[in-house]
């Protein structure tokens, strides 16, 4: 299948992320993960509950860009907070502005806190999440200024700080995968560190190396992401985006 | 037969509640169901040196670039659909006010805290992460249990006045959103010493429930030291089900807050007057053809 499009091996990518979740609420922010999330639902993981990203909990999985379906609960932002985060049955992937070898992310600024030189979102819902439930990350521009040796400051907590800050961090704290433009990683290299899982077709394991400001784990050979299936390919052409709008975060190389 | 008295008020009743130095929580999420009638007539005021709770979104970002906030406490600032709100964003840079950063439950937790009258709550959320390397004030506590468990002890979130706004309330501030999400705006009320709800409509109490869930009802006049008629009151933020986001609007605010000279015009067409003269200029612009 030679004609599967990056942006498709990284929505197989980010599906495969929620396969074994079972029945807990998954919060694909951001485009891709949205894909992702709605692809798995329909094979892997038919357990997952997702929202319109609003308040509504939708029992199906509308095309991208779309938000009507039938509703089969209510989750307002007072209720991910209160009842889903510290619950933990909940498997976020959030967005990273930096993300680094300890699998610490930043959204929140660049530069020192004090006064950054680039003021982002704010640590949002990062710290929380990172200490209560299962949290991935997706970057759709793997480049050395997102993949860094440390973050400037910590939003998603990675597993070495939650080892310094003790059993209580430690205790749900679960990091799943990082999937870029590039590469499936994860963070079971030394520490806790980021390990190559799989690169996508087309993509070296030094053409990943390159791309990264910091070294990441290499176990041996380094698989290619898999392919999907016909079905995958026609859930996410015909299905869940019609319009092609995935193209528009990862074009293709 | 004796009656409760009316709490209605006018905008700059409210405006006369507030006092320089108070601490002023603001209800509603990101550029969702802000009470922006009520933050506009604070940029018209001389009010100064106001500490500003919010879940972030314009408000917080016009109450900065008027001078009005010396600290603002937030877990995020974002218009939503424009992920960043620019001229917060040149606050932080400019570093024109004090700023403390929490993650967003630990925001919802203190605020708890504070309408519960208990000194903090604990929970797990900012262990390990920036919030407590950039906030020197927050401390742990450990579990009395066997369980020994060191947790953040979020302290509360004492406000002096909320601002919330609301689709209906009736004069008694009784008050009901009719949208998808209450946001935190009765957490906002009970963790303030005094609390006025702005409202599309001011109806009467019998016609709250008449088409819509009890559940709607999300503030009780126990809560409420006021409340105000503002029509399109959180323009240019969401008030579903009666309005959506003015998306044209807003992207017309983040472009021209950009730059000075573009945000001096937008100040001086939309902001130099009172509250009708923005609903009208803003009726105007919605008339102009897309450019």
């Amino acid at each position: 299948m030679s004609d599967v499009t990056r942006a498709e091996y990284c929505a197989i990518a980010i599906a495969d992320c929620f396969a074994d979740d079972g029945e807990i609420m998954g919060s694909p922010m951001g485009l891709l993960p949205m894909l992702g999330a709605r692809l798995a639902k329909n094979t892997s993981n038919p357990l997952l509950m997702l929202t319109d990203g609003e308040a509504r909990i939708l029992s199906g999985t509308p095309p991208l860009g779309q938000t009507a379906d039938v509703v089969e609960g209510w989750m307002p932002f007072r209720h991910v907070l209160e009842h889903v985060v510290p619950y933990g049955k909940r498997h976020v992937m959030m967005g990273a502005t930096q993300i680094d070898r300890h699998g610490n992310q930043n959204i929140s600024a660049i530069g020192p806190w004090e006064q950054p030189t680039r003021q982002l979102l704010g640590v949002r819902g990062g710290p929380g999440n990172t200490v209560n439930n299962k949290t991935s990350y997706w970057v759709p521009k793997h480049s050395p200024r997102v993949v860094v040796e440390q973050v400037d400051i910590v939003s998603g907590v990675g597993r070495a700080r939650a080892e310094a800050a003790g059993p209580a961090a430690t205790r749900y704290h679960q990091l799943g995968r990082l999937v870029t433009d590039l590469a499936v990683l994860d963070f079971n290299g030394d520490g806790g560190t980021l390990r190559l899982v799989s690169t996508h077709p087309g993509v070296t394991v030094d053409d990943v190396r390159e791309a990264s400001g910091c070294e990441i784990v290499v176990d041996g050979d380094v698989p290619d992401t898999r392919e999907p299936s016909t079905g995958e390919l026609m859930l996410i052409r015909e299905l869940l985006d019609p319009k092609g709008l995935r193209d528009r975060e990862v074009p293709s190389p | 037969m004796t009656r409760a008295p009316s709490k209605e008020l006018s905008i700059d009743d409210v405006i006369g509640h507030i006092s320089s130095g108070m601490t002023l929580g603001i209800g509603g999420w990101g550029s969702r169901r802000k009470p922006m009638a009520l933050v506009r007539a604070i940029l018209r005021s001389d009010l100064t040196d106001l500490h500003i709770v919010s879940y972030a979104g314009p408000d917080v970002g016009l109450l900065l670039d008027a001078g009005k906030a010396s600290k603002v406490t937030y877990a995020f600032a974002t218009l939503d659909s424009i992920p960043l709100e620019p001229l917060f964003g040149q606050a932080r840079q400019n570093r024109t006010a004090a700023f403390r950063e929490w993650d967003e439950g630990m925001f919802q937790t203190g605020l708890r805290a504070a309408a519960q009258r208990v000194p903090f709550l604990p929970m797990r959320a900012g262990l390990g992460s920036g919030v407590l390397d950039h906030d020197p004030d927050l401390r742990l506590v450990t579990s009395p249990y066997a369980d020994g468990e060191q947790l953040v002890a979020v302290p509360g979130l004492r406000l002096d006045v909320a601002l919330v706004h609301m689709n209906r309330a009736d004069q008694y501030g009784n008050a009901q959103y009719l949208g998808p999400d209450p946001y935190f705006d009765d957490l906002f009320c009970m963790a303030a010493d005094t609390a006025f709800v702005s409202a599309e409509q001011i109806i009467d109490t019998a016609g709250l429930t008449v088409d819509a869930p009890l559940q709607s009802l999300l503030i009780n006049r126990t809560m409420v030291a006021g409340v105000v008629e503002t029509p399109r009151g959180a323009h240019f933020t969401t008030c579903s089900p009666t309005y959506e986001r003015d998306e044209k609007f807003q992207k017309e605010y983040a472009t021209a807050a950009k730059e000075p000279e573009t945000w001096a015009a937008f100040k001086a067409r939309f902001l130099s007057g009172d509250e009708a003269a923005y609903q009208a200029a803003v009726k105007e612009f919605s008339m102009e053809e897309p450019g």
